[in-house]
């Protein structure tokens, strides 16, 4: 009997090339979402599958400026007051209409996410006073401290269904388990989709982990309804594969094709490709503090990362247009500061890191190594794109220099508990900003740390600067747009001027698909189905 | 034969605990999953809370005796990067390995055997070398360049087959299966046909072998003397003498295929237990990868029985009795 059906099947459909284009779309992903639970882990493969289904109160474009989302509209008393108009004829996926008493139970949930890993969300969460629904259209969140990149981070909480558990009133009040009177929904919960209720352009259909994550359109979405019936994603974490499947009719769209593979694409008219700079920066992270430090080496025994004029000259001493041409292929832009020209907080026009071996030279003489020094550079080998291939080049523009560089790379398992542990002299580092502003790069790594503060975090080369400490903590509290940029742009010239962080380049990110489709890249990295439309 | 499975029985347990402590050990010499789990931007505070949870602030062995005792209860702990039972994940990937090993060793059996003979009953012949020839090759190609060929070949320049992913499933007694549907059958004919040609190849040369050598013995040579037929003498006499490694390379494969087709799971983008594996390894899983494991070990200890009550009954020069072999 089954080989009557093999045979009925290899005589009709399984000779055609893949079935007539209809209205589902298969996306073929590098890492697959490790949850459905959006407050499950803060990652951007998870954080993009959740945009999906679940919507914050606002809402970031491809380019990560901010719109309105669930809220319509939200403004600033000046100090820690916030106040969202929330927006009316919303209704989740399961029929429930949409109000201020899912926005205080979605708050209350990421506090009591007992599965969550590092409490996710709970950070932004943690720091509200209060939060208060005055009527079922309206919230106002008190922060303890003057936060203005609040709009920014709720654009990555996705609000959760009241209805999904009981509960009585609800209210802020996290010590009284917010009026929830069922149990808290745990990770596990979700990935059958019984609690997977949103309110977004998709509704989850199903999620066999390892194999396929399926959605279905929204008919109830509040806004434009999406082309796509149906969107299946399907995790090929292999580059070749990927795009083998794309050539072969299995997908319609794929992320990451490697980028030595474009050439291949660019011939083809039935595939197209977009290349879309990322806030993805990688750079070279210095130890500037400590002496000896482990991986350098120098004739009168110091640490010569400690002289800016060294540091200066190893920036001087990479050619990063040649990086990124021969090594990246094209798919990443040289960087002269820590995010994308243009975006919020940035320097307007920061001057070219030029490539000058001989001022390298004349640099590394005046601050007494005429003779260079032994440095070994530390980096990951799967972690950013080509990581290792870049180091490697580095190492070679700095040997031409006279400093004898050599390559220690490792898998990012090992690699990331060591650099933790300050084991580097000169660390790979790569930085995506989330809020799609400056200050996410600026307080996390070259600031003092301050836990209370949540700043300085991965300031693992001991970078110290007081005037700097005093421009990042005054930018991040400061709730005027105006002055915040200029308090921003003074920081990110500063660490600039130190050289203790070498920018090289902002990765790009490369999505491949059929020609029958337009495909807008997002600078943040996520890969949406919203982003694919059908081509005119 | 209850000694010998009771001795059997103490053996394995011993295996197991000295597999557990290798293995939760190494794992934990590789690096602190905490690091790859939190991304740095969160709080010291969430971060020592999360810590706290998973129990990585205990010193390692005390992680380890809480590790084991749970295990005796039947927990295998939870996973790291998922938030679920390790065992729940595994268990869930378990079914699609089974299915591709299962169909690459008939796949290998079916075909090597049959040539295996061929090569073997007339060494010296052109068809016998050119099979001969064809083993080194499908021994030595190396299994991911394999995988992209297929994929290239029958995927993307023929377009006969899906180039990766399991394809539709049907749920037998609770599990679910793609061996019972065409769109199934589609998606693992690739797959399944890497795993197999180098068991294939192995299949061949070691039944060709058995072949050419049992072709000389006596009782082969008696067989011939008393007139029987040719076909009788390898079908019933040759044939089962050899098949006795035959089984036993069966076994191994068998086991180390379900627990380790990590590449072949790679490549084709199957959602099986080798994938599982090397994700979890990569994002020091440790509770996945330790009753990963456990399970494949207790997998091996459960084929080699198996196949030891198989020699018994091919060759009844065998006993299975409790004193050392």
């Amino acid at each position: 009997m089954r080989s009557r059906i093999m045979f009925a099947c290899v005589a009709s459909t399984c000779l055609l090339a893949a079935p007539a284009w209809a209205q589902s779309l298969r996306v073929a992903l590098s890492s697959e979402p490790t949850a459905i639970d959006p407050h499950y882990h803060d990652l951007s493969p998870n954080n993009a599958l959740a945009l999906h289904i679940f919507e914050g109160l606002t809402k970031q474009d491809e380019k990560q400026k901010l719109h309105p989302g669930l809220a319509t509209s939200w403004e600033n008393d000046g100090k820690n007051k916030w106040t969202f108009k929330l927006r009316q004829g919303v209704t989740f996926s399961n029929g429930k209409p949409f109000s201020a008493d899912d926005v205080v139970f979605t708050f209350c949930r990421t506090l009591k996410n007992e599965t969550a890993i590092a409490g996710s969300f709970a950070d932004i969460t943690g720091a509200f006073a209060s939060v208060e629904a005055p009527d079922p259209q309206t919230i106002v969140i008190t922060t303890k401290s003057p936060d203005p990149l609040l709009p920014n981070f709720l654009a990555s909480v996705g609000i959760l269904s009241s209805s999904i558990i009981p509960h009585d009133k609800l209210s802020f009040d996290v010590a009284k388990n917010c009026g929830v009177t069922g149990a808290w929904p745990v990770v596990g919960d979700f990935n059958d989709g019984k609690l997977a209720i949103g309110t977004g352009p998709y509704k989850f259909k199903s999620y066999t982990r390892g194999s396929s994550i399926e959605l279905e359109r929204n008919a109830s979405y509040w806004g434009q309804a999406e082309p796509w019936e149906s969107v299946r994603f399907l995790p090929v974490p292999n580059a070749g594969p990927r795009l083998a499947g794309l050539l072969a009719g299995d997908y319609d769209v794929i992320e990451n094709p490697a980028a030595r593979d474009l050439g291949r694409l660019k011939d083809d008219k039935r595939f197209g490709y977009v290349v879309t700079p990322s806030t993805r920066v990688i750079y070279f992270q210095l130890d500037v503090a400590r002496e000896p430090s482990p991986f350098v080496k120098a004739e009168n025994g110091k640490n010569p990362l400690k002289d800016e004029r060294v540091r200066k000259a190893l920036s001087l001493a990479i050619d990063r247009d040649a990086i990124v041409k021969r090594i990246m292929d094209g798919a990443a832009e040289p960087a002269y500061q820590f995010l994308p020209t243009g975006m919020f907080g940035t320097l307007p026009n920061p001057p070219a890191l030029r490539y000058d071996p001989a001022a390298a030279k004349k640099l590394l003489s005046e601050a007494g190594y005429p003779n260079g020094f032994q440095l070994t550079l530390a980096t990951t080998n799967d972690r950013y794109i080509n990581d290792s291939q870049i180091t490697q080049a580095v190492a070679q523009y700095l040997t031409q220099v006279g400093i004898r560089a050599e390559v220690d790379a490792m898998t990012r398992a090992v690699y990331f508990p060591r650099r933790s542990k300050k084991e580097f002299s000169v660390a790979l580092g790569g930085w995506g900003s989330t809020s799609g502003e400056a200050s996410s790069f600026l307080r996390q790594w070259p600031a003092t740390p301050d836990e209370a503060q949540t700043i300085g975090g991965s300031n693992y080369g001991g970078y110290l600067d007081p005037d700097y400490d005093k421009l990042i903590r005054a930018a991040i509290s400061t709730l005027d747009d105006a002055k915040r940029s200029e308090l921003l742009q003074q920081a990110g010239a500063k660490v600039l001027e130190s050289n203790a962080f070498i920018p090289l380049h902002f990765e790009s990110t490369v999505w491949a698909y059929k020609a029958n489709l337009n495909y807008v890249g997002r600078s943040d990295q996520f890969t949406m189905a919203m982003s694919v439309k059908p081509a005119k | 034969m209850t000694a010998y499975v009771l001795q059997r029985l103490i053996q394995s347990v011993l295996v197991l605990l000295a597999v557990s402590v290798v293995v939760f050990f190494a794992v934990y010499g590789i690096g602190d999953p905490i690091e790859l789990l939190v991304p740095p931007q969160v709080s010291a505070a969430e971060r020592a809370a999360l810590v706290r949870r998973l129990g990585l602030d205990l010193p390692v062995w005390q992680q380890y005796f809480t590790f084991m005792g749970n295990a005796l209860k039947g927990d295998l702990g939870r996973s790291f990067v998922h938030g679920v039972p390790a065992i729940e994940l595994i268990l869930a990937r378990l079914p699609a390995t089974f299915e591709l090993v299962l169909l690459a060793m008939s796949l290998a059996a079916a075909v090597g055997v049959p040539l295996g003979l061929l090569a073997g009953l007339d060494p010296e012949s052109r068809p016998a070398r050119l099979i001969m020839g064809g083993t080194v090759l499908g021994y030595s190609l190396p299994s991911f360049w394999k995988g992209m060929m297929l994929i290239l070949l029958f995927g993307v320049a023929l377009g006969w087959l899906p180039t990766a992913g399991r394809g539709e499933m049907v749920s037998v007694l609770g599990f679910q299966t793609s061996l019972l549907t065409v769109d199934g059958l589609r998606h693992l004919l690739l797959p399944a046909l890497n795993l197999a040609i180098p068991n294939m190849a192995l299949m061949i040369r070691l039944v060709a072998a058995g072949t050419t050598e049992a072709m000389t013995q006596d009782y082969v040579k008696y067989a011939r003397a008393k007139g029987v037929r040719r076909k009788r003498i390898v079908g019933r006499h040759v044939l089962r003498n050899i098949l006795i490694p035959v089984v036993t390379v069966v076994g191994i494969e068998f086991g180390s295929l379900v627990a380790f087709s990590t590449i072949t799971e790679t490549v084709f983008a199957w959602p099986g237990m080798g994938k599982l594996l090397i994700d979890s390894i990569y994002h020091l899983d440790r509770p996945v990868v330790v009753a990963y494991v456990l399970l494949a070990t207790l997998l091996f200890v459960l084929v080699n029985f198996l196949v030891d009550i198989l020699y018994a009954a091919l060759d009844p020069r065998v006993k299975l009795t409790g004193e050392m072999a």
